[in-house]
């Protein structure tokens, strides 16, 4: 159990940039995931924390203790790595030893908190054979004991179920969450994957080319996303967007001769005439009445997924594409008219210029 | 296979049988002769099967010292196998540190270091044999051990191939062993050597056999009898200029010189054709 | 982005550990090349008390010595000799065992294990078949009515060192030959079978023309061998003769530093031979990064 701050961090490699300064809290026994497409810089970001790397600036503190120069062992952490790097030559049990047996520990602990791992990862059948027998979901879970046993203050997760097939992620990924509510030690876990982010984490770190895009809990980050990117990035499939111009004293923003949107309350009248973005998720086009449609959409192509229906098209007047969410299964030939209106309290605004978000 | 052609296949078998007599043949003759009197063998022809004489002439050749060398032929093969196994285990340690240094490790003069073993790989010991010799000689190696060994580890082919094997073993394992708590020396010992093991076997291989059989340099550097390895020992039994050569131990003696390389190679033979391939690109 | 190497930070500890490896080189390498460098360049006296700086002389008076020239012709013949015969066969049986799929892991162990023989070794037994008092060919030979004696005939001698060096070297090409026809997909020769090719033409045009970086790596391992491992038959067999027929390089400079004691000479001999592996390693290196490089 443990608390880390990062503060100001800052990375290069030789002349390249990579991470411009990052700043964050993680509170103790919090299970926060950094989250962002490849080459954001996530990965180094928790190199920096394990130790692997050095810090070009900024400092990095677990507990009360500033880390930068303290080799990885030193700093009480512990590692998954993406592809588990288990010892082949070891067996399961000397693998989870190993780490103990340098830190000197007695054999009589050492078989104590191995058992104990074994035990909750349902190991204990396979501590005698070695890496190249067990399938994938078994060498994860041993490179989780690995951590285990070492009762760190902090577990860091670089990626750990890209290697696996959809359905043992979905499996492994309700482990690590079922671990983390049991041995309760604060995590810090990367990932490109937004539903494992989703469902993983108390808060997202949101990163987009070495800069923080956003700090907050899921559903924070999802419902109110505070800038173009993580409005994109996050929620499957993507937002909508569509470049608008406010008017009405702000109050209503206008897509093109026949399609206006209204904001709710009193709007934003201080960026009143502004060239907008906008954007909204697939969710919230409503079906309606034709004389209500707000927006009426072209189908081009459907997608049934059984549980859901994905409609792509056009908008009808402004011939932006399009993509709306219904649920069950629905048939629509192409170039059916679906009639649509707008939540407007499910609306973003986004400057075009900063991509911040303004409302 | 692609087609199911019965002459083809018979063919096939048949050269593969007269390539495996041609290159047993001599061996088989040898050893018959191994076991005949010299006598015998001077009759012409040879007779081809073993005879009788297969104890008393490698007794002879291993115990005593024979009218033509001073030694005795295992006093020579005892030689013969601290030079071999010193080449083989010296070249192997000396190569596992360095190739270790070079590729997990960052230090000034790096490459410059590195291409300084490296050119060694261009120049086989017979170039430069004459020189070397009078270096060992300034250093008072001639007639021991150390100087058959140590001149033939000088060059950077197990370095260079352990240095390529080296990298392709995946990063995450050594920062694995470090958040672990591993240091350089328990990651070596501990992870690295280990996993090095079919690498280290077939490199065993190959210069226990390049070891055992080197032939020029034992031949300088060595003035006692005493010192003599094996093939020098053979070589001296035929030297018997207007004398009679001794042709049942001459052969013994050979027979005795292959056993131990050809047994090591087909004994490790996989791991030895592995390494080689592998390797020698 | 970039996957940097994990290193350990320690400052001594690489040096310590490449320190034995840096001494050998040193001393075993760098001192006696720099010798040979430094002697080629001096003349000295039979009793090794005057030393003269020559300049090129002892390269100049090596390449007008005949007996230079015939060793440098010599050398030629013998390693393109052995080279061609040991690779030619080896490449013939790595065919055969490679069509074969049962019982080829036996035919593979009988044809490997010859190359734990020594070069020398080789050079004793086949000298002793060859042997005109004691050797069966050399008695079928008689009965044939064939005069063999390589101790006289130069033709014959050269005949029985090829002979020698190329039965030892077999296996070694075999050896990599197989492992190259492993790495040919099997699709490519049965597409060729589906196409209509005759396993005669399936070998010249596909299988052969896809060993060529074997053949290649091959041929210059062979010429290296030639050069330089087979100081031991020509040394156990002929000594270089008869009449200087078999006086490889290698021989010749052995032959000169310590039996003829000129150091000037085999300093300068020697110089000239590292110059062509020198040669040798850059060709097959350049060579084969490209071939690699498709």
């Amino acid at each position: 159990m443990a608390t880390a701050r990062l503060e100001g961090i800052t990375k290069s490699f030789g002349d390249v940039e990579i991470l411009h300064g990052i700043d964050c809290e993680i509170q103790n026994g919090e299970f926060i995931v950094i989250l962002g497409p490849s080459g954001c810089g996530k990965s180094t970001l928790l190199r920096l924390i394990a130790g692997l790397e050095k810090i070009t600036s900024g400092t990095i503190q677990i507990d009360d203790r500033i880390v930068n120069d303290l080799e990885p062992a030193e700093r009480d952490i512990a590692m998954v790595f993406q592809t588990y790097a288990l010892y082949p030559h070891m067996t399961i049990f000397n693998n989870m030893a190993y780490g103990l047996k340098i830190r000197k520990m007695s054999r009589a602990e050492i078989e104590k908190r191995v058992q104990k791992a074994a035990e909750i990862l349902e190991l204990t059948p396979l501590l005698k054979r070695k890496p190249k027998q067990l399938s994938g979901g078994q060498r994860q879970r041993v490179a989780m004991g690995r951590c285990i046993v070492r009762e760190p203050k902090l577990f860091l997760f670089d990626e750990p179920l890209s290697n696996l097939d959809a359905k043992l992620r979905v499996q492994m990924r309700l482990e690590i969450r079922k671990l983390h509510h049991q041995l309760n030690i604060t995590s810090i876990y990367v990932t490109h994957d937004q539903v494992e982010a989703m469902t993983l984490g108390d808060r997202l770190l949101v990163m987009d080319k070495g800069l923080t895009a956003q700090i907050g809990t899921p559903l924070d980050v999802y419902e109110r996303p505070a800038n173009i990117f993580v409005a994109g990035f996050i929620g499957s499939p993507s937002m909508n967007f569509m470049e608008a111009q406010l008017e009405n004293d702000g109050r209503s923003i206008r897509i093109s001769k026949n399609e206006a949107l209204e904001l709710p309350e009193k709007g934003l009248p201080e960026f009143n005439g502004k060239k907008v973005k906008v954007g909204l998720r697939p969710e919230h086009f409503i079906i309606c009445d034709p004389k209500e449609a707000q927006i009426n959409l072209v189908t081009d192509v459907v997608e049934k997924l059984g549980a859901d229906t994905l409609v792509h098209g056009f908008s009808q007047e402004s011939k932006i594409a399009m993509t709306a969410r219904l649920d069950g299964i629905q048939h629509f030939n192409r170039d059916t008219v679906l009639p649509f209106r707008i939540q407007s309290n499910k609306l973003h605004i986004f400057d075009p210029d900063s991509g911040k978000r303004i409302n | 296979m692609v087609h199911n052609r019965p002459w083809l296949t018979l063919v096939t078998h048949a050269i593969l049988i007269l390539g495996i007599l041609i290159l047993v043949f001599p061996i088989y003759v040898t050893f018959v002769a191994s076991t005949r009197t010299v006598a015998s063998i001077l009759a012409s022809p040879m007779p081809l099967w073993p005879g009788m004489e297969m104890v008393d002439n490698y007794l002879a050749a291993l115990a005593g010292p024979s009218k033509s060398v001073g030694v005795s032929v295992g006093h020579m093969m005892l030689n013969s196998l601290i030079m071999a196994l010193g080449i083989a285990l010296g070249k192997i340690a000396i190569s596992l540190t360095a190739a270790y240094a070079f590729v997990y490790f960052r230090f000034r003069f790096r490459t410059f270091f590195f291409w300084m073993i490296f050119v060694t790989l261009m120049l086989p010991v017979e170039v430069r044999i004459v020189p070397t010799v009078e270096v060992a000689a300034k250093l008072g190696l001639l007639d021991t051990h150390l100087g058959l060994i140590l001149p033939l580890i000088a060059s950077a082919t197990a370095t260079f191939l352990l240095r390529q094997f080296f990298m392709t073993l995946p990063n995450e394992l050594c920062e694995a062993a470090r958040v672990d708590g591993a240091g350089p020396y328990r990651f070596f010992i501990d992870i690295l050597v280990p996993m090095s093991r079919t690498m280290i076997a077939a490199l065993f291989v190959i210069l226990f056999i390049y070891g055992w059989n080197q032939y020029l340099w034992p031949l300088l550097i060595t003035t006692k009898e005493s010192s003599y390895t094996m093939l020098i020992g053979i070589k001296r039994m035929l030297d018997v200029g207007e004398g009679q050569i001794e042709w049942n131990l001459v052969m013994a003696s050979t027979i005795l010189a292959i056993i131990p390389p050809v047994f090591v190679v087909v004994i490790m033979q996989k791991q030895f054709v592995k390494g080689l391939t592998e390797t020698e690109k | 982005m970039e996957q940097q190497r994990v290193v350990f930070s320690n400052k001594v500890l690489p040096y310590v550990l490449i320190a034995p490896q840096v001494l050998i080189t040193l001393v075993f390498f760098f001192w006696p090349a720099s010798q040979a460098l430094f002697q080629s360049v001096l003349t000295e006296d039979a009793f090794g008390l005057s030393r003269t700086f020559a300049g090129l002389y002892n390269f100049t008076s090596l390449f007008k010595d005949d007996v230079y020239l015939n060793s440098l012709g010599t050398t030629a013949f013998f390693s393109i000799a052995v080279a061609f015969s040991s690779i030619t066969v080896a490449l013939l049986l790595a065919v055969m065992a490679h069509r074969v799929t049962r019982g080829g892991t036996i035919y593979k162990t009988l044809l490997i294990w010859p190359y734990a023989v020594a070069n020398m070794v080789a050079g004793v037994l086949w000298f002793f078949l060859f042997n005109n008092t004691a050797g069966i060919i050399a008695y079928f030979l008689r009965v044939m009515q064939y005069d063999w004696n390589h101790a006289l005939n130069t033709g014959q001698a050269m005949f029985l060192v090829v002979f020698a060096s190329s039965w030892r070297q077999i296996s070694y090409n075999f050896i990599f030959f197989l492992a190259g026809l492993h790495s040919i997909p099997p699709s490519l020769i049965e597409a060729a079978a589906i196409d209509g090719a005759s396993p005669f033409r399936r070998f010249w045009t596909i299988v052969f023309p896809l060993l060529s970086p074997t053949s290649f790596f091959l041929i210059v391992m062979n010429v290296v061998y030639s050069f330089f491992d087979t100081f031991g038959v020509i040394h156990a067999i002929t000594g270089g003769g008869p009449d200087y027929a078999t006086n490889i390089l290698v021989f010749k400079v052995y032959h000169d530093g310590f039996l003829g004691l000129d150091i000037g000479s085999s300093a300068a001999q020697s110089v000239i031979l590292m110059s062509i592996v020198v040669v040798l390693t850059i060709v097959q290196f350049r060579y084969i990064e490209r071939k690699v490089h498709y």
